[in-house]
């Protein structure tokens, strides 16, 4: 109870205003996006309020719905921020590196997607540099196989390597662009991953938006 | 603090404007069998984003002095972040775009305590010869001329420019007896507005000249003509009421409102050109962004200010 309040109160008067007044989001074909779960959001990645404004884009009444897939030896990597990650904001926390045999790093995302909730995934699986793609990990590939029936909508967002880049701690105002694509499954697409790939890439040329050198 | 604290004339002004609008609603509403869908669908939306317009202006101005500067200075903040998000930027300078942000608080602060003489030199004289330093410590000095150009442009307009409107609240009484600042600042933006609105209805109705195809094709002189000439009628029928302008004070006001509107509408055009944008943003369904609402009133504050200023100041 009382983590869903500070939740509710996190997102209400600190997210929100952040990121739809501070910031400030140009979203194209918002009608695309899952109206309910079970769903797959991938994104590309470039800071840490990337999270944040994909949440912010669910209506309220889903936003408990939507679990950030992050990386566990990042986020729990201390008790208050495990807390933080885990209670507030509702990541799933999965492993990065190799592991041992048997034990399977997407369980968790499994059983997500089982319960009907909307995970936010970055194949990219890490920030890198501002405002560039990179090379896509195979974690996606596997969960769309193992749901065929499950939605993946592609997403390019740009803006937030301008305002918040890794390893600044300054925020800048600016306008984000948030492009949202036709949802693909890994029933349909033989090739996910690189099927993936085109779609976010097709999406971030449709506006390259101004220099940023 | 005083809440509604608002001069009675001005408040009479801010039901003109409601009249107004409903009064647009209704012309649309019966004409809409002779426009095309598109056209309709243009104005309706149009219409609706003035009704939100006027609802949070209308408010603000209403509340108390500190409201309404409040809400001038976050219309400053949105547009020059508005223009910092469409130009082209280096990496090396998001720290001296977070300086040029802290203007914003500086100046409209300067508005509060009315101290005139730093006001009016802040972004001018200090601004400009600081934002310039704090780049080159930064040290990266590829495009430098072009980050300098930018941001003076971007803060002069959006941030010194918008301010004088937030000025004219704070003039001292006995410069507008008949409706304080309130009145001045309701003049000016309605005028403004009311502008940029004839003109584009000479345009459609009368237009057949292109006055500058390059910049902006839909530009004609007989809606240039047509939109002066209106707003000198109502510059002149309604300075009585909300200004200290005399007769011939009240036309020159209305001659300088219509032409320095059109030449920040094609201004702003002529940037947005260069940038290769249709809109400056997608704040106002049908308008674009901030940028493309406020763009007249980026020329015609200023210049209505001081035109104030030196006659009754």
């Amino acid at each position: 109870m009382v983590t869903k309040i500070a939740r509710w109160l996190f997102f209400t008067l600190i997210v929100r205003p952040l990121i739809l007044i501070v910031l400030g989001l140009n979203v194209r074909n918002r009608e695309r996006l899952p109206n309910r779960g079970p769903a797959i959001i991938a994104a590309n990645h470039n800071s840490h309020l990337d999270t944040l404004v994909l949440i912010t884009l669910m209506p309220p009444s889903l936003s408990h719905r939507v679990r950030p897939v992050a990386a566990a030896d990042y986020f729990l990597r201390n008790r208050l921020l495990a807390w933080f990650a885990k209670d507030i904001i509702g990541i799933l926390p999965i492993t990065r590196q190799r592991i041992e045999r048997g034990v399977d790093p997407l369980e968790i995302c499994d059983a997500a997607l089982k319960r009907g909730e909307i995970l936010i995934f970055f194949p990219e699986g890490t920030r890198g540099e501002p405002e560039r793609i990179n090379r896509f990990r195979r974690g996606i590939a596997h969960l769309a196989e193992r749901h065929p029936d499950v939605p993946v909508v592609p997403v390019f967002m740009r803006g937030l390597g301008k305002a918040l880049p890794k390893g600044e701690a300054l925020l800048v105002p600016f306008l984000l662009d948030v492009y949202i694509g036709e949802p693909l499954t890994g029933r349909v697409h033989a090739d996910f991953l690189n099927t993936l790939r085109a779609r976010i890439r097709s999406l971030a040329e449709t506006d390259k938006g101004p220099e940023w050198d | 603090m005083d809440w509604l604290d608002i001069h009675p004339a001005a408040l009479q002004a801010l039901g003109g404007i409601l009249g107004v609008l409903a009064i647009a609603n209704l012309i649309v509403f019966i004409i809409r069998g002779r426009l095309s869908k598109s056209l309709h669908h243009e104005l309706v939306s149009r219409i609706q984003s003035w009704w939100l317009m006027f609802a949070v202006f209308a408010i603000a101005m209403a509340i108390n002095r500190t409201g309404s500067l409040i809400f001038f200075a976050f219309v400053s903040f949105m547009a020059l972040k508005e223009y910092l998000s469409l130009i082209p930027s280096r990496r090396a300078d998001r720290r001296v775009m977070f300086w040029a942000y802290l203007t914003i608080p500086a100046q409209y602060l300067l508005v509060g305590y009315k101290w005139y003489g730093m006001f009016i030199i802040l972004i001018p004289v200090y601004a400009f010869l600081l934002l310039p330093m704090r780049m080159v410590l930064v040290g990266e000095t590829r495009n430098f001329l072009r980050a300098a150009g930018t941001l003076h442009w971007g803060v002069m307009a959006m941030v010194f420019s918008i301010s004088h409107v937030a000025y004219l609240l704070v003039l001292p009484e006995q410069v507008n007896p008949a409706a304080g600042g309130a009145g001045l600042v309701l003049y000016l933006v309605f005028l403004t507005q009311f502008n940029d609105v004839a003109q584009y209805c000479w345009g459609k109705l009368l237009g057949r000249r292109k006055i500058l195809p390059s910049v902006s094709p839909g530009k004609t002189v007989e809606g240039l003509i047509g939109g002066i000439a209106t707003t000198i009628v109502l510059s002149w029928s309604l300075a009585s009421w909300l200004t200290p302008l005399n007769v011939p004070q009240s036309v020159a006001a209305g001659a300088l409102i219509g032409i320095a509107g059109f030449v920040g509408d094609v201004t702003i055009s002529a940037l947005k050109r260069d940038l290769g944008v249709k809109d400056s943003g997608s704040l106002l369904p049908g308008h674009g962004g901030i940028l493309d609402r406020i763009d007249s009133l980026i020329y015609t504050a200023p210049l209505f200010f001081h035109f104030i200023y030196y006659l009754h100041g």
